[in-house]
Order: structure tokens, then C-alpha cells, then sequence
């Protein structure tokens, strides 16, 4: 098998799907003759023009609006926010509107359309060019969110959400684009939507993480090995629909719990993780259930020893696994 | 500075209706869709004076009228209906248009109780608010503003497709302010869509009046900044509705976006829950109040002999009835079962 980075990853499934589907197309920001500011889309143009490689103005809330409204008509339209900090003009389209489209006109009309947004940090983008958005579109029923961190499973699960009919939140995170490499077959494949993925087994306890966090995790869980803590890392892939299952059958069997996300630490997605595994394995339950998480500021500040101070890393992650094995 | 809106009036005259014998109606209609419009014209103004009624008696939870702009939504579906390739993006105040196109009373009535056969969505959402796909309309919120760019993107994926669909967008002056009505008319204006902006300007966003809107005196103007054209009709004027939709029709199929104004009055409160005495004039009420669409509809035909006293009063009798049998049915109609909650969240 090819190694290939999320970003070739991720540009071979948008092709590909395109060649496969002509409803499915590109529009954005700099999308065409710029091939996108991470290339996601580069090539593109050359291969399907103008018609399908659609240019746009400088407007995040029409960029998804119309992406919307061509929905509507049958067609599979991939629009991409630029960066994640930029979508907030477009969340009444997103959250307000497409997540509203199905429940609100009874199944009469669907929304196929797959929002692709680079986020996080870790990239000296400060405060707005390294946002978490997940946990507003996690919070919003209507919506899938897909939030992959390999490029197995970035190329599988754009192919899956290209094919959905519902509105797909599809997060790439901005520092695995190159720095995360791995081997996607030649071969047609998908990923389903909605199914977690230990990427680690363990009996010692149980990591939940995603995205760029899932690496650093699976980095401590290494080290941890060492020490004879035997760490299990369960990738979640998808925060909606999640996989309660998975998690929590991870959970009832290692009775510790830990999740990591970069994202800040209230009312995040490690908040829901760790009330269902409260609520459905409290009785398997061996220790506290632990966030290590972003901190409750507006996004990692731009000054190199600030932004080191929010993110979690593979150390900070070792310390939290090596304490509460130790519980 | 050239004023798109010269052109426009300059049009106006040309296809206003001249009182008298003489009456030349415009290029394709008859007499007998005259009368088929006021027929739904005085159904719908039944309608709609009942669902307030049943508000007042805590039986339909929120409406917003159409009443004064019956003439517009109506002229305008005309030039649609005669045309077969359009779809249409409505807004919150287009009662009459969303009947026109093809309800009965039943399914009106239904969605205003918010029970079971509210074709738009189930009872799920604020009365006709949704789609009625078998119609052709969609109109997913009322964010105003966003139907616009979305409007924009069905025109866009229309033409991709070349299946020569020319897409309608209604939207009232309060939309007009909404950033998302400037995206969406830059956007058709490079990709030349086949679309029309049909604003519906009644002077008042609830209770802001125009002149805090905006510094000009028609909406029309800004058509120019998107490089298409723009134009002004009376929206009290049936005729002149149908005949500007029918030509933006064609326009917008052939060369492009249109920006079509139509200036009406509000004659009832923004909704059923605001009082309209708190901000607008007696006087100008019952001003706007002399030029009721249906009053002048009912003018034109008799003064041309299409319509006896006895038949426009057999008309109101009909409605009436069909009004009556529409609001017991809906009483008896059940709600949806607690059950389906779930429902439809997601599309299979």
C-alpha cells in the first residue's frame, strides 16, 4: 500500500467521488486556480472546470447558503470553509438552516452536502486561525460530524459522508494535513459514518481522543507500555453520530477512563463522553473519570510558550494516564 | 446617476390596465384567469381574516397576514403558473402565494392548527413553513435573509443541470437588509443565474419603517451594484405584476438575474402577537386600506363585464363555506403522535 498524507488523502477522495458522481462538486474560497490554500482541491479544476470548481466570493455565509439551496436540487456540493475561525458567518446556514432541513419539512427535502473545514492549532495560528468548532456542531442534531485523523480513515469517511444525504461536518485537522502519514489502499473503500476505532489495545484503561490528540495519545500510550500500563486508545472517528458502544464497552472493560480532546474543556465533547460512561458503566467504574482538555480560554494565543501552555501533548497525556492507572 | 427604476415605470405604464371597454390585457391571459384570480383572492383574504379569528380564540398559536399584498403574490404566480419552469423560494408573509399554488383550505388550516396534514412539514414548524415539494416551493425558515443565498444556489445547481428552470426568491424590505441578500445578488450577478428577486416591499420591518432601513426609496436600485437589471411595479396592481414577472421570467431565463420590486401596504400587524397602533398612523392605515387589491380586482372585472355583483357575492358565499367546512376539519384532524418526535432528524 501507497503512504500517502491526509491531504493527498482527503484531494483523492474528492476526486475520485467527483469521477464517480457528477452532482459532486467544489466551491469555496480560492478553491480553483489556487487549488485551495492546503491544495485540498488542487487539480481540480484542470480536471473538471470551471462549472464544477466553483470560485467564490469572499463569503463564508453563502458559500454554505448556496451549497445549500444546490442540495436542494440534487446536487452533492462540497463546500469548504477556509479555516475553521472563518465559519461563523456561515452558522446560520450550517447550524440554523441544514440542520434543520430534514426534521423541518418532514423528509420532503434532504441536504447532501459536505461542509469540509480545516481547525485546530498547534501552528502558531492564533486566535483565529486555530479554533475548535466541533462541540457547536456536536451539540446540534441534524448534523453528522466527522472528525477523522488518519489518511485511511480521512479518505474513507469523506467518501462516506460525500455519499450521505445529510449535512456532514467534515473537520480536518490543519497540523496532521502533512505532518500524518499512512498507507490508504488503491482500492475503493469507505469507512461507515458513526463507528469508533481502537486504534490501541489495552487493559489498563481507556483513552478517548480524535483528531490530532489520537497521535499524541497513541505516542504516550507507547511510552506507557514501558512502564507496564497497558493502554487502550479508542479513536472516535465520528462525534455524531457517536459510538456509545464501542466507547463504553472499552470502558466497562478497563473500569478507567480518560479523554483527551484540544478542543477547551467545557461543554466539550469529553463532557458527553464521560455522562454517558457516568450514566451506562458507572458500575464498572475504578477510578474518576478524567478530561484533559484545552483550557477555558478564547483559543491557544498566538505566542509560541502560551500556545504550548493550551495544548495538551504526548507528556501531558503520559501524566494523565500514568496517574489515574496508578488510582 | 441612472436610475434602474426609470426603465422599469416607463414598462409599468406601458402594461397597466387601462379602465374601460378598451382593456388590453397583457400577452397571455384572458378574462377567465382574472376571474380565477379573484376567486382565490377572496378565499384567500377568508382565509386569512379566519386564521386570525381562531388566533384570537387561542386556536391557531401565531399567523402573519397577507392581506394588501394579495395582488403581488397572486399577478406574480400568474406569469409562474403560465410559465411551468419555475421554482419558488417564499418568505413568512406569502400566505397567498403558498395557496395559490394549489392547498386546499383543509391542508391550510391543518398547518395553522399545527395539526396532522400540514403538508409543509408536519406540524413541526410555524405554519406553511417548510416545502410542499408537489408544488414546488421551499421555504425552510424564517431567518430572513437566508433563503435568499439559498434561492441562489438552487438557481446555481439549475443551471448546471441546463434544465432551464428559472428560480423565484421572495423576500420582504427587511430582508433586503440582511448581508446574505447582498451575497446572494453579487453571486447570481457574476454567474448570470437564472433566478429573479422578487422584494416585496411594504414599507415596514415589523415596526422599523423604510426610511430607518435604508437611505433609498427603492430596493430596486441596488440591482445596479450587481450588474443586472432592476425594476419597480405597483403591487396593488395585479396586472402589472404579471406582466413584470412574466418578462423577469423570461430574462432571467435568457440573460440572467432580475431584481423585481413590488411596492404594497401591510394591512394588518406584522403577526398576530404585535399591535401595529404602537408605531404606525391611523391615517396612513386607512390610506393604504382604499387600495385593496381585491376591491380593485373586483372593479376592473365588472367595469369589463367578466363579473356581476351577484357572482362576486356568490364567490364570497362559496369561500365562506369552504372556509367553514376547512376549520372544522382541521379541529377534527389529530395531532401527531408523540411517538414520531424522533422522526426524520436525519434522512435515511
Amino acid at each position: 500500500m501507497a503512504v500517502k498524507t491526509v491531504i493527498e488523502a482527503v484531494r483523492e477522495a474528492i476526486q475520485e467521488e467527483m469521477r464517480r458522481d457528477s452532482s459532486v462538486f467544489v466551491m469555496g474560497e480560492d478553491v480553483g486556480r489556487r487549488g485551495g490554500v492546503f491544495l485540498a482541491t488542487q487539480g481540480l479544476l484542470e480536471e473538471f472546470g470551471e462549472t464544477r470548481v466553483v470560485d467564490t466570493p469572499l463569503a463564508e455565509a453563502s458559500i454554505v447558503g448556496m451549497a445549500l439551496g444546490a442540495a436542494f436540487r440534487g446536487m452533492r456540493p462540497i463546500p469548504e470553509i477556509q479555516f475553521s475561525d472563518f465559519m461563523w458567518p456561515a452558522a446560520n446556514q450550517l447550524i440554523g438552516e441544514a440542520a434543520r432541513v430534514c426534521y423541518g419539512t418532514h423528509g420532503q427535502v434532504q441536504a447532501p452536502l459536505v461542509v469540509r473545514i480545516p481547525y485546530g492549532g498547534g501552528i502558531r495560528g492564533g486566535l483565529f486561525h486555530s479554533q475548535n468548532v466541533e462541540s457547536y456542531f456536536f451539540h446540534t442534531p441534524g448534523l453528522k460530524v466527522v472528525t477523522p485523523a488518519t489518511p485511511y480513515d480521512a479518505k474513507g469517511l469523506l467518501k462516506s459522508s460525500i455519499r450521505d444525504n445529510n449535512p456532514v461536518v467534515f473537520l480536518e485537522h490543519k497540523k496532521t494535513y502533512r505532518l500524518v502519514r499512512g498507507e490508504v489502499p488503491e482500492d475503493e473503500y469507505t469507512v461507515p459514518i458513526g463507528v469508533a476505532d481502537v486504534k490501541r489495545r489495552g487493559e489498563s484503561l481507556t483513552v478517548v481522543s480524535y483528531g490530532l490528540m489520537l497521535h499524541y495519545c497513541l505516542e504516550a500510550a507507547q511510552h506507557l507500555a514501558q512502564e507496564d500500563i497497558d493502554v487502550e486508545v479508542v479513536d472516535l472517528r465520528t462525534l455524531t453520530p457517536l459510538d456509545t458502544s464501542t466507547v463504553l464497552d472499552s470502558v466497562k472493560k478497563t473500569g478507567k477512563l480518560l479523554v483527551v480532546h484540544e478542543d477547551n474543556i467545557t461543554g466539550g465533547v469529553g463532557a458527553e463522553i464521560s455522562a454517558l460512561a457516568a450514566e451506562h458503566a458507572f458500575d464498572h467504574l475504578d477510578g474518576p473519570i478524567i478530561r484533559l482538555c484545552g483550557p477555558d480560554v478564547p483559543t491557544m494565543p498566538f505566542a509560541q510558550n502560551l500556545e504550548d501552555a493550551y495544548m495538551p501533548n504526548t507528556e501531558k497525556i503520559a501524566h494523565a494516564m500514568r496517574k489515574l492507572a496508578q488510582y | 446617476m441612472p436610475r434602474t427604476e426609470s426603465k422599469s415605470k416607463k414598462k409599468s405604464k406601458e402594461a397597466a390596465p387601462i379602465p374601460g371597454p378598451t382593456l388590453t390585457l397583457p400577452e397571455g391571459i384572458t378574462l377567465d384567469d382574472l376571474v380565477d384570480c379573484y376567486r382565490q383572492m377572496v378565499l384567500i383574504r377568508t382565509i386569512d381574516e379566519r386564521i386570525w379569528a381562531l388566533n384570537r380564540q387561542g386556536k391557531v398559536p401565531i399567523a402573519a397576514s397577507c392581506q394588501g399584498h394579495e395582488a403581488a403574490q397572486l399577478g406574480s404566480l400568474l406569469a409562474v403558473e403560465k410559465d411551468s419552469g419555475c421554482f419558488l423560494f417564499t418568505y413568512y408573509r406569502d400566505l397567498a402565494l403558498k395557496i395559490g399554488v394549489g392547498l386546499t383550505p383543509v391542508e391550510v388550516m391543518c398547518s395553522f392548527m399545527g395539526k396532522l396534514g400540514d403538508p409543509y412539514s408536519n406540524a413541526r414548524q410555524f405554519p406553511l413553513q417548510g416545502a410542499d415539494l408537489r408544488h414546488r416551493v421551499i421555504q425552510i425558515s424564517n431567518v430572513v435573509g437566508a433563503g435568499l443565498t439559498q434561492a441562489t444556489g438552487y438557481a446555481l445547481a439549475c443551471k448546471m443541470l441546463g434544465d432551464g428552470t428559472v428560480t423565484l426568491a421572495y423576500f420582504g424590505d427587511g430582508s433586503a437588509s440582511q448581508g446574505e441578500a447582498h451575497e446572494a445578488m453579487n453571486f447570481a450577478g457574476v454567474h448570470h443565474l437564472p433566478l429573479v428577486f422578487v422584494c416585496e416591499n411594504n414599507r415596514y420591518a415589523i415596526s422599523v419603517p423604510q426610511s430607518s432601513q435604508m437611505a433609498i426609496d427603492d430596493v430596486a436600485d441596488r440591482a445596479a451594484a450587481y450588474g443586472f437589471p432592476g425594476f419597480v411595479v405597483d403591487g396593488m396592481d395585479l396586472l402589472q405584476c404579471y406582466e413584470a414577472t412574466r418578462k423577469a421570467i423570461a430574462h432571467a431565463r435568457n440573460q440572467g438575474p432580475v431584481l423585481l420590486e413590488m411596492k404594497v401596504e401591510r394591512f394588518m400587524p406584522h403577526t398576530t402577537d404585535d399591535d401595529d397602533r404602537r408605531y404606525r398612523p391611523a391615517e396612513e392605515l386607512e390610506e393604504a386600506r382604499r387600495r385593496d387589491p381585491i376591491v380593485t380586482l373586483a372593479a376592473l372585472l365588472v367595469d369589463h363585464g367578466a363579473l356581476t355583483q351577484r357572482q362576486a357575492d356568490d364567490i364570497k358565499t362559496q369561500s365562506t363555506k369552504m372556509v367553514d367546512e376547512a376549520t372544522d376539519a382541521a379541529e377534527a384532524a389529530n395531532l401527531p403522535d408523540v411517538s414520531t418526535i424522533h422522526d426524520l432528524v436525519y434522512a435515511p
